[in-house]
């Protein structure tokens, strides 16, 4: 049986099809998240070196990796938009914006909590916080551009623009801030290379599927209300029944 | 009608800036004097010790530049957009790149180059050495470009915004931060008895990717901006 996949591109169906997806992501990232807090805080053993402190990485490291992943998806939402002139491509990326700069935030600073005991300062100039550091600013960026453009047309494609070109800066900037970092002082601290214990890497698993969930929730919440906002003069949200009561 | 060649429509957009530019002379002195300002701020701020200038003088001065060239961004295209000019152009039966092109060349003559002229001025007040001050201009004279042809962009796609001159710095900074690293990375490598011509090469390629590519995406923020 053929879908027919463009049907869902047309804002008016995909609202209610998100509607009814939200829940199916929703749900398993709740109960994911508590797996995966537990295993972290009850199941995986203490680390010999780190002691308790290092169960941070169990937040900062899915949170690290979505930040990064989320800008790159949200580049090619905006691509999508930019190139076949489809809508809803540029409202996820819309929606897709803030929860990457939450992530990146979110692993700033638990890396700073985390950097304190283990590394004794909130910041150190590595380069990857400064990279991610950096990724934040983009996301703000991209996020206070569309915010100030009345037009939503000419929002979308000038943030899909912006995403653009910050996506080909991403792989530059990583290499010239760790060049950088380099040239200026080895890094005196590194991870131990120690291989990861079993509960560990369930905890970290379970975690970064929760989270990943999360970003689909929450961006499908985000653009129905795009949706709704955009759409409001149209017969059909007019017809909604959210909207009659 | 004879169609201009590409080379003369790129010569004709930069005569035709700079010949602007010329009849208001003060926004071009006001970018110099604004960098020569910065960067006399710092000593003040951290304290004449010749040491520590010396070892700050090549980030300062990248710094100081990178503000600058945000301050006169604003310029590169809204006194055309406010009197209709750029309608015209992007109307042009001609390559729109090569147009903006033209602009980011006029604009980096009138911003960028300035301050490479006065660069080493400010950096003997730092007490930079003659061999550090050679790779200073070199870096600075690759690198301020790239900052001229990244800002085009920011500039396009924030053309006619409220609070434009804000937003465009929020949008532009970011991705000039390689540009700031390897510029003052060059200097700093002098200093440290290495070869400068790693940083210098990088440099030189940065400027050669966004001379491909910066004033294409310009162009199509433009027609983005303006439709």
């Amino acid at each position: 049986m053929a879908i027919n996949w463009f049907k869902y591109s047309a804002p008016s169906t995909f609202y209610g099809l998100a509607g009814k997806l939200v829940p199916w992501f929703a749900w398993p990232a709740a109960l994911l998240f508590c797996v995966g807090l537990y295993i972290g805080f009850f199941v995986a053993p203490t680390d010999v070196v780190q002691g308790e402190a290092y169960r941070i990485i169990f937040i900062h490291v899915p949170a690290s990796i979505l930040s990064m992943f989320i800008y790159l998806i949200m580049a090619a939402y905006a691509a999508l938009g930019l190139i076949f002139n489809t809508r809803l491509s540029a409202m996820m990326a819309t929606a897709l914006a803030p929860t990457g700069a939450l992530f990146a935030f979110i692993s700033l600073w638990t890396g700073a909590l985390w950097g304190k005991p283990m590394w004794g300062a909130w910041w150190v100039w590595d380069a990857r916080l400064t990279s991610e550091l950096i990724l934040l600013f983009l996301y703000l960026g991209f996020i206070a551009l569309q915010a100030s453009i009345e037009d939503t047309r000419r929002a979308d494609r000038a943030g899909a623009l912006l995403a653009i070109v910050g996506s080909v800066n991403v792989p530059i900037i990583y290499f010239s801030v760790k060049w950088w970092n380099t040239l200026h002082q080895g890094s005196t601290i590194k991870f131990t290379g120690t291989s990861m214990h079993i509960a560990m890497q369930q905890a970290m698993f379970t975690m970064l599927v929760a989270c990943w969930l999360y970003v689909i929730a929450i961006s499908l919440v985000r653009v129905r209300s795009i949706i709704l906002e955009r759409e409001r003069n149209t017969q059909w949200v007019k017809e909604l029944a959210e909207i009659k009561q | 009608m004879n169609r201009l060649s590409l080379t003369s429509l790129l010569l004709l957009v930069i005569r035709r800036d700079l010949l602007l530019a010329m009849r208001r002379r003060a926004d071009v002195l006001t970018t110099l004097v604004f960098f020569v300002m910065v960067v006399s701020l710092f000593p003040l701020g951290i304290g004449p010790e010749a040491d520590t200038l010396r070892k700050i003088a090549p980030g300062v001065v990248w710094v100081a530049a990178l503000l600058a060239s945000m301050l006169s961004l604003g310029r590169m295209f809204s006194a055309d957009y406010l009197d209709g000019t750029l309608e015209q152009m992007l109307l042009v039966p001609q390559s729109l790149s090569m147009l903006v092109l033209g602009k980011i060349v006029a604009h980096w003559m009138l911003s960028g180059l300035p301050l490479v002229l006065i660069a080493p001025v400010l950096g003997l007040q730092f007490d930079m050495s003659a061999q550090a001050l050679w790779v200073l201009i070199a870096a600075l004279l690759l690198g301020t470009p790239v900052l001229s042809m990244i800002g085009a962009i920011g500039a396009a796609l924030t053309l006619g915004l409220r609070g434009g001159g804000v937003l465009v710095s929020l949008l532009v900074l970011p991705l000039c931060i390689p540009v700031l690293i390897f510029g003052a990375g060059a200097v700093e490598s002098v200093t440290t008895g290495m070869s400068a011509v790693s940083h210098l090469s990088l440099l030189g390629a940065m400027l050669m990717f966004s001379l491909v590519f910066t004033p294409w995406v310009s162009a199509q923020a433009l027609r983005i901006s303006m439709e």
